[in-house]
């Protein structure tokens, strides 16, 4: 039992570092670089993604047995492309705002590796508490490192995080940060600093 | 006119990878050689086109009239999973030398989002036919145009000495910051 706890909490936490899927897999790259221009649209970005593969995730992984394996991966893309039609209509009737700033990248969460990463390498092949403690982990994982890939673009390119002001006035935005040179450099820059870190800690 | 203006910014000021982000993922991983990235180049152009002319029947003559547009996501991606599965087949038959420089590259295209993202924008934009053909064809140019200066840079980066932990992704990422930089410069020609 107790050991079963223990490996739970370590299906739980492996995706916000040890496989961590944008620093350390590099899946999802797409809409991590296109939608973090700023804090929050990193985050609903993530939650988006929170929603979608953990809700694909349990459907995948309670009809495992079920679905002929010659047939997987469009089964699986199905299930995701119907959990992203919901998102996106709830977006659109809800928060509007939000799914106009995201706009065309909300539908193609379905083409995002990561989702169908997920399904393939785990979701399929274990049972369904499992697999929604990993989904949970995976994009949190994800939401976090895209909230901080934005904070840390809108800080240098508008001066704020969330809208909040936190560079003194004096301060000139650094106004490629939010256009899409910015994504790339801070991308790489924290995927440079992730390896480092790793390598510290494992010495 | 019109046809070239889309050309162009599809091709230049809108690059796919380089300003919409769209296919990255081949982009960071089939851009060691050059002559690979070439062949993936290609097949994406030509699935692109595909994909952009069945989308756009599917979508005005299938979903719209029948009030089905939320069957949009679900149906374009089936599309362009059967139709790269159909292209595979095909090209296996016609030509074995082009089967051998494109093929194992066709099933990865599947998962390319800049092939949904063409499908999803010229709805978006509301392209005719022809200019959806056109808009799907420029962006695959687009693409290839991307994927082989990274390619090219890449090969040189071999020999460069860089830092050990940005090695292979970070640096790649980097690159690709200053590509888009450059890119930028085109903002001004439309």
């Amino acid at each position: 039992m107790s050991k079963n706890k223990v490996s739970l909490i370590k299906e739980f936490t492996k995706g916000l570092w040890d496989e961590n899927p944008v620093l350390r897999m590099l899946l999802g790259l797409c809409p991590t670089l296109a939608v973090t221009n700023s804090a929050i649209n990193g985050l609903s970005m993530g939650l988006a993604v929170l929603f979608t593969l953990t809700s694909s995730s349990l459907i995948i992984s309670i009809f495992r047995k079920i679905i002929p394996k010659e047939v997987r991966i469009p089964t699986f893309i199905v299930v995701i492309a119907t959990f992203v039609t919901i998102t996106d209509l709830t977006l659109a009737a809800k928060f509007p705002e939000i799914s106009k700033a995201l706009g065309p990248f909300i539908p193609l969460i379905v083409v995002n590796c990561m989702i169908l990463g997920r399904q393939e390498a785990f979701a399929s092949k274990n049972p369904v508490g499992r697999s929604i403690i990993d989904a949970l982990g995976m994009s949190l994982g994800f939401t976090l490192t895209l909230t901080v890939l934005g904070a840390i673009r809108e800080l240098l390119g508008a001066g704020t995080i969330f809208t909040l002001q936190i560079m003194p006035e004096s301060f000139a935005p650094w106004m490629i940060m939010i256009l899409p040179p910015g994504a790339f450099l801070t991308l790489g820059l924290m995927i440079g600093a992730a390896n480092w870190i790793n390598a510290k800690v494992k010495a | 006119m019109e046809l070239f203006v889309i050309f162009l910014s599809a091709v230049f000021v809108n690059n796919y990878v380089l300003s919409k982000f769209l296919g990255i993922c081949p982009f960071v991983g089939v851009s060691k050689k050059l002559g690979p990235s070439l062949s993936m180049g290609m097949a994406t152009t030509f699935v692109m086109t595909m994909a952009a002319a069945v989308s756009w029947l599917i979508y005005y003559n299938i979903l719209l009239p029948n009030n089905l547009t939320f069957l949009k996501i679900v149906s374009f991606i089936l599309v362009i999973a059967s139709l790269v599965q159909f292209v595979e087949m095909f090209i296996k038959k016609i030509s074995k030398p082009l089967y051998n420089a494109l093929g194992i590259y066709l099933p990865l295209i599947t998962t390319n989002c800049a092939i949904m993202g063409v499908a999803l924008f010229l709805v978006d934009k509301q392209y005719n036919f022809v200019e959806s053909i056109i808009f799907g064809f420029s962006a695959g140019v687009g693409f290839t145009l991307a994927i082989v200066i990274m390619a090219g840079i890449r090969e040189k980066l071999e020999l460069a000495d860089v830092p050990e932990y940005f090695k292979g992704a970070p640096i790649t990422m980097i690159v690709a910051g200053c590509l888009a930089l450059a890119f930028m410069g085109f903002a001004g020609m439309i």
